[in-house]
């Protein structure tokens, strides 16, 4: 019998083909998958070049997405674009996802169903932990870890210690799974799960759908967490239905694993949060918050861009305008949710409020490009990151909410609820 | 290696240490001089060659960019000093070969300005100035292995040359 483990030490065990693994141990795993974007794959090509190899590990296992300069706004972002795909097609790499068929990669990549519960996967990006949402266990590394990867196939761990955070109680209409996780890191800090996993329970997780399970997950790394993870459910097979491109594995973490730290909330009565500049801890309610005005509204990223996200922003925008003082910026999370959103009618409902709906990118979300601050300038955003510069100017500010407060904030000028708008 | 130390605060984080803004034109020698900007414009103009970063925790929060150790090697920045790191800056800072150390107690007894060497095989942290020295956590065997080797291309390297 294996020592009662976690789900995170399940997988671990899995890919680097041991019977147990415990936390601290360093183990060498395979990734399923590894992943990068147009800001980490120009360097991590160079990393790959560099080690002598001349071809990936397996070309299918590679997924390359320009998100962060889609399109490109200069020539200098068009350079790094154009090094990918060239390496995508040099290497017989299918999963490259240019824009019109792609979006960022961490909205695309569960929504394909490239990634699927049980996997590890390793992405040059941060926020790489977002597939936790569907039960796999995914970090983000740098440029050289990641070109070593794609040389080898491997790369080494440290076994995380994980801690439990178990929320009970039916939540308040307006509150999601983006507060559950501001609410947390407020709590514990940005450094609270430094190392660390996060696994996310209780009955509120239970009926939380996946889109707010992938928010949730998504944001670890604001607690400094190496990952978040929900343990598959009927949630998690009702989504991988027809959509898994690969066989899942179902896991769960054994009654008596180990838990270095285990939090225990009753969230009933919980608000919608915001945080405020410049850490992601610096969390209020909103009821704290109301009144502050803002002269941008940014609904997008890969925290709060998939349909359900837009579809709850259009709710609020149905028969309203976006307010005089300010502007409102739209940008879906893939291209696939911009179809599916234009279907639905969600976009005509977004520009007859007076937003601007653009293409699916990473946009304000990281300060460079399609809707950047100047000086003095705050904006409500459902993105995950309000450090200093992070939109823009040093001195530009950005709130996080959820997209029922950045679209109530977009009508209203101000950072309100949306029962406030009546 | 020795050089002044520059102290900075808690949670410095990538956006601080290199602005995404920057990252359209990787090249090092363009990074170094944006580094920091977010805390200070100009600041590297205070930044001589060896020079010494001392932080507080969890330095190197946020994204995954390895522009961040990249523009602080760049910059002539020698070694970070903090009370602890942020996982993905200390697995990049390894990689690309930037020494960092943890070590709160050389943090508390480090004023702005104080001349600091140290030696990274043992771990030792030497306050010049204050005659004090300190030892470091040390790293584990294998990450020493890829430290050695110069980085963790190289040692990939010698790895896929070994089998061939
Ligand atoms: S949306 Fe923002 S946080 Fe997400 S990948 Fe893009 S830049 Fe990073």
């Amino acid at each position: 019998m294996a020592r009662p483990m976690t789900i995170t030490e399940k997988i671990l065990a899995r890919h680097s083909g041991a019977e147990e693994v415990a936390p601290g141990q360093f183990v060498n795993v395979k990734p399923d998958l590894v992943m990068a974007n147009d800001i980490t794959a120009p360097l991590a090509i160079d990393a790959f070049r560099a080690t002598g190899a001349v071809k990936v590990f397996d070309p299918d296992k590679v997924a390359l997405v320009p998100s962060h300069w889609a399109p490109p706004k200069d020539i200098l972002s068009a350079e790094l674009v154009y090094k990918m795909r060239h390496f995508a097609r040099e290497q017989g790499i299918d999963g490259f996802y240019e824009l019109g068929r792609g979006g960022i990669e961490h909205v695309i990549l569960p929504e394909e169903g490239v990634v699927v519960p049980g996997d590890l996967v390793l992405g040059a990006d941060s926020h790489t932990c977002t597939y936790g949402g569907v039960g796999a266990f995914s970090t983000g590394v740098g440029s050289t870890d990641l070109g070593c990867a794609l040389a080898t196939g491997e790369t080494w761990l440290r076994v995380p210690e994980s801690l439990r955070f178990e929320y009970n109680g039916k939540l308040k209409e307006y509150v999601t799974g983006k507060d559950l996780i501001l609410f947390t890191i407020g709590q514990i800090g940005c450094d609270g799960a430094r190392y660390q996993a996060m696994e996310f329970v209780g009955d509120t997780i239970s009926s939380l759908p996946m889109y707010q399970r992938l928010t949730m997950c998504n944001m670890a790394i604001e607690a400094g967490g190496k990952s978040g993870i929900v343990p598959p459910d009927d949630i998690t097979r009702e989504y991988e239905d027809g959509r898994a491109k690969r066989e899942p594995v179902y896991l769960e973490s054994d009654g008596e694993a180990e838990y270095k730290e285990r939090y225990v909330w009753d969230v009933s009565e919980m608000e919608p949060q915001v945080a405020y500049p410049f850490l992601p801890s610096n969390t209020k309610p909103i009821s704290e918050a109301k009144g502050l005005e803002v002269d941008q509204v940014f609904i997008g990223s890969c925290t709060n861009a998939r349909f359900e996200d837009l579809e709850v922003a259009a709710e609020i925008f149905k028969g309203r305008r976006v307010h005089e003082r300010l502007r409102c910026i739209v940008l879906p999370g893939s291209d696939r949710v911009w179809r599916a959103a234009e279907k639905a009618g969600l976009l005509d409902v977004f520009v007859d409020s007076g937003c601007s709906v653009g293409p699916a990118s990473c946009g304000p979300c990281l300060g460079g490009h399609l809707g950047v601050l100047c000086e003095g300038e705050r904006c409500a955003t459902t993105s995950n990151r309000n450090f200093r510069g992070r939109m823009g100017h040093r001195d530009s500010e950005a709130y996080l909410v959820n997209p029922f407060i950045a679209a109530a904030t977009a009508v209203a000028g101000h950072l309100c609820r949306p029962d406030d708008l009546n | 290696m020795s050089g002044k130390a520059h102290i900075v605060g808690d949670h410095i984080d990538t956006d601080v240490i290199i602005p995404a803004g920057r990252l359209n034109d990787p090249r090092p020698e363009v990074l170094a001089k944006h580094c920091m900007e977010n805390l200070e414009p100009n600041w590297v103009d205070r930044v001589s060659p060896g020079d010494v970063l001392v932080a507080g925790v969890n330095f190197g929060c946020g994204s995954s960019r390895e522009h961040a150790p990249i523009a602080i090697k760049a910059c002539g920045i020698s070694a970070v000093i903090a009370r602890n790191f942020a996982r993905i800056f200390f697995r990049n800072s390894i990689n690309i070969g930037l020494p960092i150390f943890e070590c709160p107690e050389a943090v508390d007894a480090t004023d702005d300005g104080d001349v600091i060497s140290f030696d990274l095989s043992s771990g030792t942290i030497t306050n010049e100035t204050k005659n004090q020295s300190f030892q470091a956590e040390p790293f584990p065997e294998f990450m020493l292995n890829i430290v050695d080797a110069g980085g963790l291309v190289e040692y990939t390297k010698r790895k896929l040359q070994t089998q061939g």
